[in-house]
């Protein structure tokens, strides 16, 4: 059925158009005088000096909490990886070797070009070991590689500068070559250059996760 | 006058109106950035700059330069390549060809000798304009058909039947105003307007009374040919042959300078539109209640005020501009710090120049020659300042009006403007029978 759409009804200065022209000439006028006099009343944001402040429940990148120890919270129950509607959680679980923890992350790894970002992970952990409170929104990589992060990545805590703290970029693989997997950490090695307020005891024979498992 | 004189004047001339019209584009697109982004509150170019210099987004004309030279210069396969390649050559050689016969000032006696201030002169100069100016079409034409895309022929389509249907009462809505000032010659046409209707008022230079502008004897006439000649231009409320959100328009294939090319054709018909506005209808180079006679007599007094008006104005002008520009630093948090000192800088200087001419000129006062030729200065400056003016108000009207449906456009041309345009022609050729305008 066709839809009747009723135009308003015009009076008649309206309809010889040239009066409403004019007064409509006299409001954008009336901008951009305002506009150019009160410089700072305009509401543009001068992006890259000048920032939004983020909504207090915004969602920005991930992070792993840590124990007072420096080791990770997480205790590998897979629930956000079930729970992630992106699949874009990877955990491959050990054994703990404390007493009362059963399992660790050995890899825990989040693409982030993959993840929608919807917090359906932090809501599923029953640790509080992932949040979602880095304030970081815009993440800048050179590679798809570089979006994948790894569980040292996501554990350095809030704030960090984006690319902070990644492993030194080499040269971008070619097609059909497979990158090599970093050179596995030592306890201390490495770790200077983002540490975290307490260092992390990294257990002998601990990999850090390549990049494909 | 040795020919070798005669040819230099020509020359002079062709090159003063060439170079003002490109010299206009870059005020005119920064106009279109920047005022319709205070229009629409927005900021506007801001970032690029050269040392820390920003100018309010000036700067942005010259990386825009740089840009579309660079860029790689595609013709599409497929295209026919004769028209293709002509089409952006036409746009830009019609628009810039129509202002020759636009008068910048009046004819400057020097001895014996005068020289017309027209790089073209013509006494059928409207005639000119318009069969020129519908030449402009083709361009659009070519561009649309040459470049096989269906897009581009609708807005070459469409190009063509709007201009075709704003003619006529484009045509129709001056031919009272040349029954009233019986001429077609706009050098005359401007001159009749430096009179006056009814009783003046001497005061001083100044005339005080009603000037015969043409929008004060033909209001019906001027506002139909404004209107028409926005549509001519194809300029918003009438951008449909380039309406972005509907068909991208005729020059969806061009790429590099042959973009640049359609791009400044635009402004220079904007231009041109401004500029036979002005001198139909706004007193052409006539400076305000100033008529030329009493401009030459009073040529000193005259440079003397306006030197002192604009020495005073800039120094008047140094403390906003500071603190404009320390508010866009503390926005911006960058070194705008210099460009406050910058335009302290210019402005100074430019009312130091001011002060020294107003020293000079009092010192030796004008006479002769030296007053006939800084009367057509002033009155070609006042023409700038009008054209300017008239240039400002399209980008005004473009960021004001929302664009016409098609069927509207038709309508408002044919069953609008037409029968108003006829009627308004009617009415002004009696009242000329009847009291002999
Ligand atoms: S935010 Fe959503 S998509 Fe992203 S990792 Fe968490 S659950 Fe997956
Ligand atoms: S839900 Fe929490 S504890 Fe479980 S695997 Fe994910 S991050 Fe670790």
């Amino acid at each position: 059925m066709a839809l009747k759409v009723q135009s308003p009804k015009l009076s008649f200065w309206e309809r010889i158009y040239v009066a409403e022209v004019f007064r409509g000439l006299g409001v954008t006028l009336k901008h951009l005088a305002k506009n150019t006099v009160q410089q700072d009343a305009m509401p543009t944001y001068q992006y890259p000096e000048e920032k939004k402040p983020l909504a207090v429940r915004h969602r920005s990148r991930h992070r792993l909490t840590v124990r007072e120890n420096g080791a990770p919270k997480c205790v590998a129950c897979m629930c956000c990886e079930t729970a992630c509607p992106a699949h874009c959680i990877h955990i491959v679980a050990e054994e703990s070797d404390e007493v009362w923890i059963e399992k660790r992350a050995k890899i825990f790894e989040i693409d982030l070009l993959r993840c929608v970002f919807c917090g359906y992970c932090v809501e599923a952990c029953p640790e509080d070991a992932i949040r979602m409170d880095t304030d970081e929104v815009v993440l800048v990589g050179e590679r798809r590689e570089d979006f994948i992060v790894d569980r040292e990545f996501l554990m350095r805590g809030q704030g960090e500068e984006w690319k902070q703290g990644r492993p030194a970029e080499g040269p971008s693989p070619r097609q059909g070559e497979i990158e090599a997997p970093p050179a596995t950490p030592s306890d201390d090695e490495g770790w200077e250059a983002g540490a975290p307020r307490t260092p992390i005891k990294i257990p002998a024979g601990w990999r850090t996760p390549s990049k494909e498992v | 006058m040795p020919p070798a004189a005669e040819l230099a004047i020509s020359a002079g001339r062709a090159v003063l109106v060439w170079g003002l019209q490109l010299s206009m584009i870059p005020l005119m697109i920064w106009f279109e950035r920047k005022v319709s982004a205070y229009i629409a509150d927005r900021t506007g170019p801001n970032r690029a700059n050269v040392l820390g210099i920003r100018m309010a987004g000036f700067i942005h004309n010259i990386a825009d330069v740089l840009k579309l030279l660079m860029k790689e210069d595609i013709t599409p396969a497929g295209v026919h390549r004769f028209y293709f390649l002509i089409a952006p050559f036409i746009a830009m050689m019609i628009s810039l060809m129509t202002f020759a016969v636009v008068p910048f000032a009046d004819t400057l006696q020097i001895g014996d000798h005068a020289i017309r201030m027209q790089a073209l002169n013509l006494n059928v100069g409207i005639l000119w304009v318009f069969a020129i100016a519908s030449f402009g079409v083709f361009g659009i034409i070519f561009a649309g058909y040459g470049a096989n895309n269906k897009y581009s022929i609708l807005g070459g389509l469409r190009a063509s039947a709007q201009m075709i249907s704003y003619e006529l009462s484009l045509s129709l809505s001056i031919i009272g105003l040349i029954m009233m000032f019986g001429t077609l010659d706009l050098n005359a046409i401007a001159q009749q307007q430096g009179e006056f209707w009814g009783p003046t008022l001497q005061l001083g230079f100044l005339t005080l009374g009603l000037p015969k502008w043409g929008f004060i004897i033909q209001p019906v006439g001027a506002i139909l040919f404004m209107t028409a000649v926005i549509a001519e231009t194809n300029r918003n409320p009438f951008d449909l042959p380039e309406a972005e959100s509907e068909i991208v328009g005729y020059h969806v294939e061009y790429s590099s300078v042959k973009f640049a090319l359609f791009f400044m054709a635009e402004y220079v018909n904007i231009l041109v539109a401004s500029a036979v506005t002005v001198t139909l209808f706004f007193g052409g180079w006539q400076v305000p209640f100033v008529p030329t006679e009493s401009l030459i007599t009073h040529a000193n007094t005259v440079v003397l005020v306006l030197l002192a008006k604009i020495a005073i104005l800039s120094i008047l002008l140094i403390l906003p501009a500071r603190k404009w520009h320390r508010t866009l630093q503390r926005l911006y948090t960058d070194k705008r710090k210099h460009e406050a000192n910058f335009w302290t800088a210019v402005l100074g200087l430019q009312a130091l120049a001011c002060l020294g001419g107003l020293a000079f000129f009092a010192a030796s006062p004008l006479d002769g020659t030296g007053s006939s030729v800084a009367a057509a200065v002033i009155q070609f400056l006042t023409f700038c300042g009008k054209l300017t003016f008239f240039g400002f108000a399209f980008v005004w009207v473009r960021w004001t009006l929302p664009r016409f449906r098609y069927d509207q456009l038709m309508g408002l041309g044919w069953k609008g403007m037409l029968p108003l345009a006829i009627a308004n022609l009617f009415i002004t050729a009696i009242l000329v029978l009847l009291f002999d305008l």
